[in-house]
């Protein structure tokens, strides 16, 4: 790693001003940052740690929604929302391995917004709103490709408001290794329409597979998906699995997760 | 260079420490428990799994700085007070579940995290909390059975083959 010097602000105004000082920035969990630092892919002069900040640790519930601080870690949500939000519960405790949940937070993996991170298909799939010190932003209008968001240079994620669906389920084929997902697929169903979030698949990071919602808004059952292809222009092609076959594990997870939900 | 304090097995300590620092590197090369292992370094096998303030983490991925004020224990904090083997380092050793040990301080330390959580796991449960922690040698079985045995199970003897 490259020196750099390590701020811990206690309050998310104190962060911001810290962030806003040019070459800084925020660190999370680390569970990305740290290793991408041992790698020497990242040269921030300071680095501010966000994990002595109380105010982005929580989770609440009201009207049909569940908002969740930017720096609750994926074991806190996964035990926190189990019984408002099971779906996304679910999804949490699937994230890497234990120990990892223990660390990584759902603030730094939307800001990072991995193409093949669970947390980006659980906001895009929910129609989640992303909160930060600034502003908030759609998720429709927040990920913008690989590793690429709405986010300005010293934005804060400082939590996250999921309209709560009806069902939801996650459906992920892990690449062996790594345990991220190949592809995985995040299905909701709300009542006024059901919304199907792919991560792992594209080159351009989190999308949603409009043709699938449109036809499991019409027919929720796997029989609505028979007909339908995923297409492979775009889709990562990697020593892991072709664009073809990530393609093809689109469809194959999306019916998994409707079956799931049936 | 900052001076960074944390409890580590019950025992207040405090070390120099600059940003980069490692909760790893502060343990090992600062105070000398050499116990907790660096296996990968890319937070993929778990050999340096400690607990800070009660849960499991990864102490190459997380800063030294990041742990001020916490309580640590590695695994020199798991035997007895009398030095002898705990429960869990003791089911490791009746049930053999280590050959070359290297894994062994990161996979007592997950498997009583995960005791703590659900002291009574299924056998599908604890190689379900096994994925962050790598093993070379034994192939997962008799680590399984040992984490059995040490949640008080029945385990089936260890088979002389």
């Amino acid at each position: 790693m490259y020196a750099f010097d390590l701020v811990k602000p206690g309050t998310v105004a104190e962060a911001a001003s810290a962030l806003a000082g040019g070459e800084a920035q925020a660190l999370g969990g680390g569970q990305t940052l740290i290793p991408t630092l041992k790698q020497r892919l990242a040269d921030p002069g300071t680095l501010v740690s966000l994990s002595h900040i109380d105010e982005m640790k929580y989770v609440r519930e009201s009207g049909g929604t569940v908002e969740i601080g930017g720096g609750t870690t994926h074991a806190m949500v996964a035990k926190a929302v189990a019984d408002i939000y099971p779906g996304l519960a679910d999804l949490a405790g699937r994230i890497g391995d234990p120990s990892v949940r223990n660390r990584g937070t759902i603030g730094g993996s939307l800001a990072n917004n991995d193409p093949s991170a669970c947390y980006p298909a659980g906001a895009l799939g929910s129609g989640a709103t992303i909160i930060t010190d600034k502003r908030e932003i759609a998720a429709d209008d927040y990920f913008q490709g690989m590793f690429t968001t709405a986010l300005d240079e010293g934005e804060i994620v400082t939590g996250v408001r999921f309209p709560i669906p009806e069902k939801a389920h996650y459906s992920k084929m892990p690449q062996p290794a790594s345990r991220f997902p190949l592809v995985a697929v995040y299905v909701a169903k709300f009542a006024d329409g059901v919304r199907v979030a792919v991560t792992g698949a594209s080159e351009d990071g989190v999308f949603r597979w409009t043709e699938a919602e449109e036809a499991l808004g019409a027919n929720f059952s796997t029989d609505a998906l028979g007909g339908l292809s995923a297409s492979e222009d775009g889709m990562i092609a990697d020593i892991h699995g072709t664009a073809a076959y990530r393609a093809h594990l689109i469809g194959v997870m999306t019916k998994r997760a409707v079956a799931e939900m049936s | 260079m900052t001076k960074v304090s944390m409890t580590v097995n019950g025992k207040a300590v405090s070390g120099e420490a600059e940003g980069r620092t490692l909760l790893v590197e502060f343990l090992r090369e600062g105070q000398g428990l050499t116990g907790t292992h660096v296996g990968c370094d890319t937070s993929q096998c778990g050999a340096c799994t400690v607990h800070v303030n009660g849960e499991a983490v990864k102490s190459c991925t997380m800063f030294a700085a990041d742990a001020e004020g916490a309580e640590v224990t590695t695994i020199e904090g798991m035997a007895n007070a009398d030095g002898s083997l705990g429960t869990i380092q003791q089911a490791f050793q009746d049930y053999h579940g280590l050959q070359c040990g290297f894994c062994t301080p990161g996979m007592v330390m997950i498997a009583a995290d995960l005791l703590k959580n659900n002291p009574n796991p299924t056998e599908h449960e604890i190689r379900d909390y096994l994925e962050g922690n790598i093993c070379r040698c034994t192939g997962y079985h008799n680590i399984v059975k040992a984490i059995q045995a040490a949640a008080g199970q029945s385990v089936p003897a260890v088979a002389a083959e």
